[in-house]
């Protein structure tokens, strides 16, 4: 959420040619499958990339086959699900509202609190809900930079999948049905809250 | 120069090509008037800051904008009423109206929250949410909003352009009252010339982008050539003050000297108002006519006589005794060529009927 927005918010009023080229950027996770964008991932946070300039202020080697280095991975990988919503809700508010706003005294920053976070709440509930359920659901990305070590990098998608590869289908049942029950929940409750705010998410 | 509202702005805008430079005083409403696509928003737009053109904008002694500075919008005293009332619809009208409010330096503040809610009557709307206010309403609220920033300088693009003749008529009375009673100078864009005579002091003509004439607005409307003195549905207006109230509801009133009667049973002497005279309503006379229905035959010189297409004419004529007041009148060819009438001729101004433009 806190690196979607900004990049929602550029990408609903910049007029830079730029736009596009980081719009497309992105929403590649989209249509990549998920093993070629694991596997860059992996590149990068590994020993030779990012991951080992970085690393040692963490006290690491690499980011590879760690805890944060999934998490990095998941942010990428679900970026177009929480950009796309936002920068549509900030897209549907239309620049009005904030110049009505700047002619009643409002400074940018005061504008973005006041008027555009408010007005696109929609946006952001959509846009973390599918954030964080397109998260829990992921496997491929998890797979390739994860390694599936357990206690530290094991998450319940792989889980359920090694349960299955062994044939101990009572242990995947339970995680499995716990999951949908979850899933459940998590939209059903966005959605009430979003019908409560007056508009509604999906 | 220190005292009026300085604008030059040069520049393009798409395909449009605007050049104006003008200067109106600090008081009362000056109308931006026009066309459609002539550039007035456009104008209201780069003095609220919202557009960046090259040019100058001075109010008073403050520089919002020349070569060296621009200052951004929300540091600008003024407040904006745009065409739409644009209610933020996630705060109640109480929100909304202290939104610009809360945000003004308090030494700036001169206008107060329970005058403009009277003056607009919007005090039982306040705890609703702008949703369910009707056009006529919501456009009160979003004028209340903008005077509560305490601006030094009002701006409204066409604030009445979106509602419909019932809920016009049922905000002109509140601009009325808002013009008597706060020293606010406003700019006010338009197109609707009835808009304009009602509620305008000066008038800024606009077309293509560039200025026609600027002005008091009398004289504006009257200018010899221009093209607004050229319709049909030309009326001129003129500033006046009440003398009398006669019991049979006639009113007399002072035009520059001379006498009108008005049936008008509302006023008081020492009223001012505007009188409101169509072209179409004034025939010419040689001679004063010794009984007729008509109650107002008034001396007049012939200043100017222009030809209005094939069949017809305007004459522009000075109705004042003390200093000038010009109307006009339309009549037939036919007419002009049987009277024989000449430019700085006295003649008889007959006037069918005059209507009252506005109260003041």
């Amino acid at each position: 959420m806190i690196i979607g927005t900004p990049i929602a918010w550029w990408l609903a009023w910049s007029k830079s040619r730029w736009k596009e080229v980081v719009a497309t950027l992105v929403a590649l996770p989209l249509v990549l499958p998920p093993t070629v964008l694991g596997f860059y991932i992996l590149l990068a946070l590994g020993p030779n990339g990012l991951g080992g300039w970085f690393g040692p202020w963490f006290g690491l080697r690499t980011f590879a086959f760690t805890f944060e280095g999934l998490v990095a991975g998941s942010v990428l990988y679900s970026m177009p699900f929480v950009v796309q919503p936002i920068r549509n809700a900030f897209e549907a508010i239309g620049a009005r509202p904030l110049e009505v706003a700047a002619t009643l005294r409002a400074s940018p920053l005061d504008r973005f609190f006041t008027i555009a976070l408010p007005l696109a709440i929609p946006g952001f509930l959509t846009g973390a809900v599918l954030g964080f359920a397109h998260t829990v659901g992921e496997f491929g990305v998890i797979l390739m930079i994860g390694g599936n070590i357990p206690g530290e990098t094991k998450v319940l998608s792989i889980a359920i999948y090694d349960f299955v590869e062994t044939l101990r289908w009572r242990e995947a049942h339970i995680l499995s049905a716990g999951m949908l029950v979850f899933a459940f929940l998590v939209i059903l409750t966005v959605s009430l809250l979003a019908r409560r705010s007056g508009r509604r998410a999906f | 120069m220190g005292n009026e509202i300085a604008i030059t702005l040069k520049g393009d805008l798409g395909a449009f090509h605007l050049d104006v430079d003008f200067a109106v005083p600090m008081h009362g409403i000056t109308a931006l008037f026009g066309p459609s696509g002539c550039g007035k928003t456009s104008i209201l737009r780069s003095v609220a800051g919202l557009n960046h053109m090259a040019g100058r904008i001075a109010i008073g002694s403050h520089i919002w904008q020349d070569q060296e500075r621009f200052v951004p919008t929300h540091k600008r005293p003024l407040g904006y009423v745009f065409q739409e009332a644009s209610l933020f619809p996630h705060l109640s009208v109480r929100q909304n109206l202290i939104y610009g409010e809360k945000r003004a330096k308090k030494a700036e503040k001169h206008i107060r929250f329970d005058d403009i809610v009277d003056l607009l009557g919007i005090g039982h709307l306040i705890d609703r949410s702008p949703m369910h206010l009707s056009g006529g309403e919501r456009q009160r609220v979003s004028i209340g909003r903008a005077l509560l920033s305490q601006p030094q300088l009002l701006l409204m693009d066409e604030p009445l352009s979106a509602l419909d003749r019932m809920a016009k008529d049922e905000i002109l009375p509140y601009f009325e009252a808002l013009h008597a009673n706060l020293k606010v100078p406003i700019l006010l864009v338009s197109h609707d010339i009835s808009e304009v005579e009602r509620l305008a002091d000066h008038l800024v003509l606009l077309k293509d982008g560039r200025l026609v004439n600027s002005g008091p607005l009398s004289d504006v409307l009257s200018a010899p050539d221009s093209t607004l003195a050229m319709r049909r549905d030309f009326a001129a207006v003129l500033p006046a003050q009440v003398l009398r109230t006669d019991e049979d509801g006639i009113s007399a009133l002072d035009v520059a000297g001379s006498e009108f009667l008005v049936l008008a049973d509302t006023l008081r002497p020492g009223d001012a108002v505007r009188l409101r005279i169509a072209a179409s309503d004034i025939s010419i006379a040689r001679g004063k006519h010794a009984s007729s229905s008509i109650l107002n035959s008034i001396p007049a010189r012939i200043l100017g006589i222009e030809t209005l297409g094939a069949t017809e004419a305007s004459l522009r004529l000075d109705i004042g005794k003390n200093h000038p007041a010009i109307v006009r009148a339309r009549i037939s060819q036919r007419s002009l060529a049987a009277l024989n009438l000449q430019i700085d001729e006295m003649v008889i101004a007959q006037i069918k009927s005059v209507s009252l433009a506005a109260n003041r």
